[in-house]
């Protein structure tokens, strides 16, 4: 477990978090911008001068109200917003800078494997000033990897960079999320980053933890905002369950039925992961025949909200599994829908995440 | 016949000398002085500042006239029974290190504080304890800045004359500098030997000038 109970006063802002997340896997840290999110990282990494409170990992104490680990003695590594590489150091000298400062006892990610994992070989000679900013940000990520972390601080790694420097390192962090065990804290307010890589969420709000808990869970709580904004949508686990080559589709299964979405051909049983978003979703009492739409599963009606006077938002148990449907409240009126009823929900889109 | 008198010779030598153990002893100083200043918050900053600011705008001789008390055998370090650094070339290195020092300071300062905090944070989480990342990190950075300041100490130094007129007393071979030769010479009517060392200056500065813009130009290429 990670176990944080922070707090540092501002002149003009006031940071009091207090969450607790597994050590394993993605945790976003989402929410409005001037929440305070860049603030608990730089606080959790002690480099916010005046922070009390403690924070634990693990077994290990970072802080308490006795004593202080000092930035350099603790496992972290972390990826700022810019990249921040030194400038004067090629790309090979910014990689070793860490690397020379891990004892070979705690060394647990070696030199080579980051090299590969971020696609660096042909960038080693560079100086940062010759790279791109996607490709800054890859030497960045690798170099905060090469301290053998115990937790990975990331804030908004991506937010500086362009469309095509995004896709460029999204990959890159999807197979980190895959072939490394280091827990990670990714700050971000895109909805689109955290439904690819989180596991896990915390909410923050005014420099507080507002909710904590599993991605899935949390992104179709109608009692939270991500519901009931615009890009709301659910997050589905499934495995690969075939991939037809005629239409090019792969066959996901998941605890509510079979998912047929298009895209790339991967091996059966390879986990995935399904992005449906709640305007994708529609509703029927029966099950309809004759329609373009591949995905229809029997649904069951959790809670229904309304978020403006036209809409509403559905909350679906599916097999167990949550997702989102936004329909008009007109629809919602005809269709006579209430907890419990059920229904099927057509699905007209899903993405394949990973 | 020698262009240049044997005096003139020992003034070029005692310049020389006194220019490069000044810029070397401000460097020493300076380094951790303009780091602090760059880095504290303290709320007496400024009156240090101005203090180390003040041969900025001080005549050279108000400050060469408190020196030559301060050193002399009547000065109160001579009272302590400390040796008169008056009219030597230890006192003369005292007195040019003091003028020249807000020369030093300052693009040192600057470039410190140029660099911006990121980069030293950067390397605190990369396990870089506060001694180490300041030699890996803050020195390389601050590289143009270390350029400026010993052109900038060094020339300074070999130009002045109001602190070592007082401070050094024009002792040939001992603590006559070139700038005082000069004088000498026009004093007496010597113009050819004046010009002479007064265009070789000119020419020197000009070229170390030169030097640093060009290189600074060459520096920020590498800049990300």
């Amino acid at each position: 477990m990670i176990e944080a109970d922070l707090k540092l006063k501002r002149d003009d802002f006031t940071l009091d978090a207090s969450f607790a997340i597994p050590s394993r896997g993605v945790t976003a840290l989402f929410g409005p911008s001037g929440c305070g999110k860049t603030t608990l990282l730089r606080t959790i990494a002690g480099l916010e001068q005046g922070a009390s409170g403690c924070f634990k990992l693990g077994q290990s104490v970072w802080q308490n109200d006795h004593y202080s680990l000092p930035v350099h003695k603790r496992p972290l590594g972390y990826v700022f917003q810019e990249a921040s590489l030194f400038a004067h150091l090629n790309v090979k000298k910014n990689l070793e800078y860490p690397l020379r400062r891990t004892p070979e006892s705690r060394q647990q990610v070696q030199y080579d494997e980051a090299v590969r994992l971020l696609g660096l070989q042909h960038l080693l000679h560079r100086k940062p000033a010759s790279l791109s900013g996607g490709e800054r940000q890859r030497v960045a990520i690798a170099r905060a990897l090469l301290t053998s972390p115990k937790l990975l601080l990331m804030d908004e790694p991506l937010a500086a960079l362009d469309l095509r420097s995004k896709q460029e390192i999204m990959p890159f962090l999807e197979r980190l999320h895959e072939t490394l065990k280091i827990p990670v804290l990714y700050v971000s307010h895109s909805p689109d980053e955290v439904a690819r890589l989180a596991d896990h969420l915390l909410l923050m709000q005014n420099g507080k933890i507002a909710e904590a808990g599993p991605i899935g869970e949390m992104l179709t709580r109608v009692d939270l905002p991500l519901a009931l904004g615009d890009d709301a949508e659910a997050l589905v686990e499934g495995t690969v369950a075939g991939f037809d080559p005629t239409y090019q589709l792969t066959q996901v299964d998941f605890p509510g039925g079979r998912f047929t979405v298009s895209g790339r051909e991967l091996p059966a049983g390879h986990p995935v992961r399904l992005r449906i978003q709640a305007r994708d979703v529609s509703l029927a009492l029966h099950a309809s025949k004759g329609t373009s739409i591949l995905n229809i599963f029997p649904a069951r009606v959790d809670e229904v909200i309304p978020i403006n006077p036209s809409q509403m938002i559905v909350r679906l148990d599916t097999g167990g599994v949550p997702i989102l449907s936004r329909i008009t409240r007109k629809s919602a009126d005809a269709l006579q829908l209430e907890s419990g009823k059920a229904v099927y929900a057509q699905v007209k889109s899903v993405a394949l995440l990973s | 016949m020698t262009l240049l008198a044997e005096t003139d010779l020992s003034a070029l030598w005692v310049t020389l000398k006194l220019a490069t153990v000044t810029t070397m002893l401000l460097l020493v100083i300076s380094t951790p002085l303009a780091w602090w200043l760059s880095q504290t918050r303290v709320r007496f900053k400024p009156l240090i500042e101005a203090i180390l600011a003040l041969p900025l705008v001080l005549p050279p001789t108000v400050l060469g006239f408190y020196l030559l008390l301060l050193l002399g055998p009547h000065g109160p370090l001579g009272q302590l029974g400390g040796p008169a650094l008056a009219f030597t070339f230890t006192g003369l290195v005292i007195g040019s290190a003091l003028y020249s020092l807000p020369f030093v300071v300052q693009p040192l300062q600057n470039a410190f504080a140029a660099m911006g905090c990121r980069p030293m944070e950067v390397a605190a989480t990369l396990g870089a304890a506060p001694l180490d990342r300041f030699l890996t990190i803050a020195l390389p950075a601050a590289k143009p800045g270390f350029l400026t300041a010993t052109v900038l100490g060094f020339a300074h130094t070999v130009g002045e004359f109001g602190v070592v007129l007082m401070i050094g007393g024009n002792i040939p071979g001992e603590t006559q500098v070139l700038s005082i030769a000069i004088y000498d010479h026009v004093e007496a009517l010597e113009y050819a030997q004046a010009h002479l060392l007064a265009g070789g200056l000119l020419f020197f500065s000009f070229l170390m000038l030169m030097a640093v813009y060009a290189f600074s130009r060459h520096l920020s290429l590498v800049k990300p």
